[in-house]
């Protein structure tokens, strides 16, 4: 295997990316607090969605990661998605 | 350090650390089914009892985790441009961060413990089933998830010290890489902890 140059990720990039972060959390909270029946669930668990994909993209490098990484790590979620859907699908039609 | 030449491979050792990340996501996520699932049941009771948690504790916990995240992804940037001196206090600020998320768990369990909620306990057993659900996910996931802040916490005490010895240098550093790797896996955890229990009320 070849020896990749590590990326160097700035310091600054990550305080962006904090900065974000809380952004997207204060728009959580919010939202939340504000009555929109069950669309406040969607809405606070897309940008849950939105967090974690940047927390595992910027912090965790997965962007600078080789392809074999990434398969997996979109395989497992994707393998946690359809245990999610099968599983409300069994239970909304029993 | 010896002058002997020691194995290492470090590609190696980080996708056998993200191996287990997977098997955390996978157990967490078994977790998330159940409070999905028994959520649709109990949709009201699960709206009712979400109030009686302390979403300025939960909210101040989200900033912290996520502040110690970038503090700890940052002390990898500081250990390859050869600073250890700044990596090893930025995991110093991560290990402060995850004393301070511990402290206000215990007041927030505290409170809840003063009020009788604590699993197993009479004032919990004479609520509703949706309410028992609810609070037995909370303390369940919660406490699952505190463990791995410990779990995190010790590893960065660690990886700090081989900092400081050296034994972590701008040449090796996955020690530090994979004490990282997990403890964003715990900060991952909480950003959907903290909306699915202490928001959707």
């Amino acid at each position: 295997m070849e020896e990749k140059e590590h990326k160097l990720f700035p310091y600054e990039g990550y305080g962006k990316i904090l900065i974000i972060l809380l952004l997207l959390t204060t728009v959580t909270i919010s939202v939340t607090s504000i009555d929109l029946a069950w669309w406040s669930v969607v809405i606070a668990l897309l940008i849950a969605c939105v967090k974690g994909g940047i927390v595992i993209m910027y912090f965790m490098h997965l962007k600078f990661e080789n392809t074999l990484l990434k398969v997996l790590v979109f395989g497992v979620i994707g393998l946690f998605a359809a245990v999610l859907i099968i599983t409300f699908i069994d239970y909304l039609n029993r | 350090m010896s002058g002997k030449e020691l194995h290492s491979d470090a590609e190696g050792a980080k996708l056998g650390m993200w191996i287990f990340i997977f098997t955390e996501i996978l157990l967490f996520g078994g977790l998330f089914i159940v409070y999905s699932v028994m959520r649709s049941k109990y949709p009201l009771e699960f709206h009712g009892a979400a109030t009686f948690l302390n979403a300025i504790l939960g909210a101040t916990n989200t900033v912290i985790l996520l502040a110690s995240s970038a503090a700890v992804a940052m002390s990898l940037t500081a250990i390859q441009k050869n600073d250890s001196k700044l990596a090893g206090r930025l995991v110093l600020i991560t290990i402060a961060c995850a004393l301070i998320f511990l402290v206000n768990k215990y007041f927030e369990w505290g409170a809840k413990f003063h009020h009788g909620l604590y699993p197993g306990s009479d004032v919990m057993l004479e609520l509703s089933r949706g309410y028992l659900l609810f609070f037995s996910l909370y303390f369940f996931m919660t406490g699952l998830h505190a463990l791995h802040i410990i779990i995190g916490l010790t590893i960065l005490v660690v990886v700090y010290f081989k900092i400081r010895s050296g034994e972590i240098n701008q040449k090796r550093f996955v020690l530090l890489e994979n004490g990282a790797l997990y403890w964003h896996l715990v900060d991952l955890i909480w950003i959907f902890l903290f909306p699915l229990l202490y928001l959707i009320t």
